[in-house]
């Protein structure tokens, strides 16, 4: 598996997820610059967390128009794996790959702590290494985390298990209390139809030795 | 024809400033010179009334690279062919007019400082003072500072991993900002801002230049608050995504061999960064303002030159490689612009086209006229020293439970959680210990090692006692860093005073110079770069002499590191220190409580230094689980703070001397509070012992209640309450 992590003007979680998969995990990670057009082989593309253009209009809004998105579309759509975390969440939101939109936090700060998740789904290429209501500890760093979807779109992700993570308790429970930014029934990530495309608003690459207080994220990176 | 007062007022300069330049120059200086000399020469920049007593600083230590004064901010060695370097600076003035910019743009400036060094930002601190925020007013700057800080710090991807905030009412119309940065190179990257070499270019990359922060330097920072003038314009604006290409472009652009230097735009924007850099290099410079892109119509030399638009940098290309590094910067989408040359006539030479419209001798800008005052102790400070204790009642023993309560729960001691969860303390994956405890502690990849750092500064005590107060910032920050497991290092500055030009204000600064000075000297820590901010007083009141201490520290093993909360049922609990001493002078207690700000804080300096040494060893030999310094709210509070943050109770008692409240809460200095596990008890006597210095044993860790017998019983759940609580309860009235 050759991981490509696309980097945008403002981008900064790049290095941490470079780190993760390279130092910690071993594996084989290259970078692409926004404007490259050149996916190297890649067979999962990671769109990492930042602030890509200053998130200036809305947090993704002008990165899903660099010339490397429309390679990373075609890509998509030929069952490649696509990981977007935090702002990555947020460009594949407004790129169309992923339903919904990250709307401000509810409480109208930016949030920066350790949260608990539940694995929804441990069918996907990114969760088969976790099991169905697994708990797990990884860290959110957003103003804008809140997970938004009208009626329809929600039951439709319900229905078709496209939650992948929700907001919970250590003990895995979903309660308001565990919800630290007022998304939609606690989603904290959710998958495309395809089942090839993620995005989630924590960030997995921050997890990845107890040193820095946690290794869940280690098990997130599809093999 | 005689230049008017009003001119020379709006430049700050003095008659005799001026005279002095007409006389040195030989002539009268043309407008844009004029401006040149009152940015120059204000004391922001020329730190006229500090620069002599910042001598007495020490500035040496075997592991320094670069110090006080040589280049933007200092550097030091921490092995592995690796160097931090540091330096930390105020935005007071700006963010008292407009919180959110100021405090944003004093981020941005602090950045740019380290980068320009070639440096990668990898952390960020910031020291506060408000006024109470029972007045509307300071919840307003409160929310603007710390948002601009998140806005800015957070767009950046540098983590902010800790700092202080203190309210009191001597800072309510004079908030402080202190921003300090702190980067990672190899040592061999290390670039200068120095420009050299005749026929180099100047090239100006970043944002366009505009009006924006005019007189910032000048009319802002050196003079006091006195009308309510609109001096809106003169806080400048920041743009973090732009900050973020220009620290991306330029790290990358310090790996080629094709610039002879780099130097950051801050204060007095163009003129101080290319004054400066000839300077350093002990050259000359020549520049066309016409070349200098320009966001709004119109603009006058004057004004280009002293612009404080932000993200803006200038690179001194070496001559023959401008289209590569107009190539790499075309990459990040950065605009730059050709705009002057080095010249070896030591003179800097502004041009607009083929006009020349200011031409001087850089020495004469770079060297503004140095100020001692006699200035002896003022009448007053022996009254607020003398304080009678028999004549204070002492707390009432029924009472403790509420006292505690309310001590943890003032927004000075509370948990700062409601802030620093607004900032982004993880990215850059090196934080081990994040905010919270006593310092943070960063690792450095591709090593064992990890740095610590932390800001400490009482301005009450120095107040009380500039010398003590002076010496006590240092040492808490040492003690501080020592009980995260961290050998200090280095230190950055910010000494925030009143006007300067009154004797009580100078001797404040004088004092507390010396007292810093004095503890650095034993304690074997230089100081490698500061910031002076004065004047921050208005219509008389000025602020209790601040002096904040930003301390690096190193620990040769990561895994060494500890933290101020309980870790086990089981350990016991042990003050290293002094037991016996008075230190309610100054204290949280004696202002909350009883309204009073008296007495005279001290410190054994030599004391200090053993029970910081004793408190190393045992973190080195892995003896203890937890160590906590006491500061404000004393024993009683520290004790309090470890087991919240553990989640464990404790059990114990405390020997009581003579009273009872200073006991409990006084604020005696060089004491750590520390929990083991028992089998661990004999060595660790053994070394507390070896360093001469006294152990107190205090109770044991376990439970869900915090007692001290016959003294105080809460529930756990009662302290986290008041301690998480007490600054949102603040917030909201």
């Amino acid at each position: 598996m050759k991981y490509g992590i696309i980097v945008f003007p403002g981008t900064w979680s790049d290095g941490d997820c470079h780190y993760a998969l390279s130092s910690v995990l071993g594996r084989e990670v290259v970078y692409i610059w926004h404007k490259d057009v050149d996916l190297r082989g890649c067979d999962c593309l990671i769109l990492p967390g930042g602030f890509s253009y200053g998130d200036y209009l809305r947090p993704g809004a002008i990165a899903r128009f660099s010339p490397v998105m429309a390679e990373v579309e075609r890509f998509a759509a030929r069952g490649g794996l696509v990981f977007g975390i935090c702002n990555g969440f947020q460009i594949l939101c407004e790129a169309g790959l992923l339903p919904g939109a990250l709307l401000m936090n509810s409480h109208l700060q930016y949030r920066c702590q350790w949260v608990n998740l539940r694995v929804e789904n441990a069918k996907t290429p990114f969760t088969s290494r976790s099991h169905k209501g697994q708990v797990l500890r990884i860290p959110i760093s957003h103003y804008e985390g809140c997970y938004f979807a009208d009626d329809d779109t929600l039951a439709e992700l319900e229905a078709n298990k496209r939650v992948v993570f929700r907001y919970c308790t250590p003990e895995g429970q979903i309660t308001e209390q565990a919800n630290p930014n007022g998304a939609l029934h606690n989603i904290a990530g959710i998958i495309n139809k395809q089942g090839n495309v993620l995005g989630m608003m924590p960030h997995p690459e921050r997890a990845c030795e107890i040193l820095l207080g946690g290794s869940h994220g280690n098990q997130l990176w599809p093999v | 024809m005689p230049i008017s007062q009003e001119i020379l007022d709006e430049v700050a300069l003095s008659r005799a400033e001026y005279d002095l330049i007409v006389k040195r120059l030989g002539r009268e200086p043309t407008p844009v010179e004029l401006g040149m000399f009152g940015s120059l020469w204000s004391e922001h920049c020329g730190y006229k009334h500090s620069k002599l007593l910042l001598k007495m600083f020490p500035s040496t230590s075997p592991n320094l690279i670069i110090g006080v004064g040589q280049e933007n901010a200092g550097a030091v060695d921490i092995g592995n062919g690796l160097a931090v370097v540091m330096k930390m600076e105020s935005h007071n003035h700006p963010s008292a007019i407009e919180p959110y910019e100021g405090a944003a743009t004093g981020v941005g400036g602090i950045v740019r400082d380290i980068f320009t060094m070639g440096a990668r930002p990898i952390a960020l601190m910031n020291s506060l003072r408000f006024g109470p925020l029972s007045d509307a007013h300071n919840r307003y700057l409160f929310g603007g500072v710390v948002g601009g800080i998140a806005g800015y710090g957070n767009c950046l991807g540098i983590p902010d991993v800790g700092g202080e905030i203190y309210f009191d009412q001597v800072y309510a119309q004079n908030p402080l900002v202190n921003a300090l940065c702190l980067g990672l190179i190899e040592s061999k990257w290390l670039t200068s801002s120095r420009a050299s070499g005749q026929g180099n270019l100047l090239m100006l990359v970043g944002a366009d230049t505009g009006r924006d922060g005019l007189h910032g330097a000048s009319g802002l920072a050196s003079r006091t608050f006195e009308e309510q003038k609109e001096l809106r314009s003169a806080v400048q604006v920041g743009n973090p995504f732009l900050e973020k290409l220009l620290i991306e472009a330029c790290l990358e652009l310090v790996q080629h061999d094709w610039i002879v230097g780099l130097q950051d735009l801050g204060a007095a924007g163009l003129t101080s960064a290319s004054v400066e850099s000839a300077a350093r290099g002990e050259s000359g410079m020549e520049l066309d303002v016409l070349k200098v892109p320009r966001r709004e119509q119109g603009m006058t030399p004057y004004e280009v030159m002293l612009s404080e638009s932000q993200e803006r940098m200038l690179v001194i290309v070496k001559k023959g490689y401008e289209n590569k590094v107009k190539a790499l910067f075309d990459r990040w989408d950065l605009r730059c612009d050709i705009i002057g040359q080095v010249t070896s006539d030591g003179l800097a030479r502004i041009k607009e086209g083929d006009n020349i419209v200011a031409e001087l001798p850089i020495e004469l800008l770079s060297e503004p006229p140095l100020y001692r005052l006699t200035a002896p102790k003022p009448a007053w400070l022996r009254g607020v020293q003398s304080f009678n204790i028999a004549a204070l009642p002492d707390v009432d023993h029924t009472q403790v439970d509420k006292v505690l309560l309310r001590l943890l729960s003032s927004p000075n001691i509370a948990s700062k959680k409601y802030v620093y969860r607004q900032y982004d303390h993880q990215v850059q994956n090196n934080t081990v210990v994040a905010p919270g405890s006593d310092a943070a502690v960063l690792r450095i990849k591709g090593t064992t090692t990890a740095i610590s750092l932390t800001t400490d500064g009482n301005g009450r005590y120095c107040y009380l006692d500039p010398y003590a107060g002076g010496a006590i910032a240092v040492a808490e920050a040492a003690r501080n860093l020592a009980c995260s497991g961290a050998k200090p290092l280095a230190i950055t500055d910010c000494l925030n005073f009143g006007n300067p030009e009154k004797a009580d204000v100078y001797y404040q600064l004088k004092e507390c110079i010396r007292g810093m000075s004095g503890a650095c000297r034993v304690l074997g820590v230089p100081v490698i770069s500061g910031n002076v901010s004065l004047y921050n007083e208005t219509r008389g009141q000025a602020v209790y002499p601040t002096p904040v201490v930003g301390m690096l520290g190193l620990m040769e093993d990561v895994t060494w590191h500890c933290t101020a909360a309980f870790q086990q049922a089981g350990d016991v609990v042990y003050l290293i220190g002094p037991c016996n001493s008075m230190g309610l002078a100054g204290s949280e207690y004696l202002a909350l409580e009883h309204g009073l700000v008296k007495g005279r804080p001290s410190i054994d300096l030599l004391l200090e230094k053993r029970v910081q040494r004793a408190c190393l060893t045992l973190i080195h030999q892995r003896l203890i689980h937890s160590a906590h310094d006491c500061s404000d709210g004393g024993l009683a509070v520290a004790v309090a703070e470890s087991a919240i943050m553990g989640n464990l109770g404790f059990k114990g008692w405390l020997p009581v001397y003579s009273r009872l409240d200073n006991a409990l809460f006084g604020e005696s200095q060089s004491r750590i509070i520390v929990s083991l596990h028992q089998n661990n008890l004999p060595h660790f006597e053994r070394i507390v012992a070896r360093n001469k210095v006294l152990l107190t044993k205090l109770g044991k860790v376990g439970g869900k209640r915090f007692i001290i017998e016959g003294r105080l019983d809460l529930s756990l759940d009662e302290i986290r309450e008041a301690w998480e609580g007490g600054l949102q309860k603040a917030l909201e009235g």
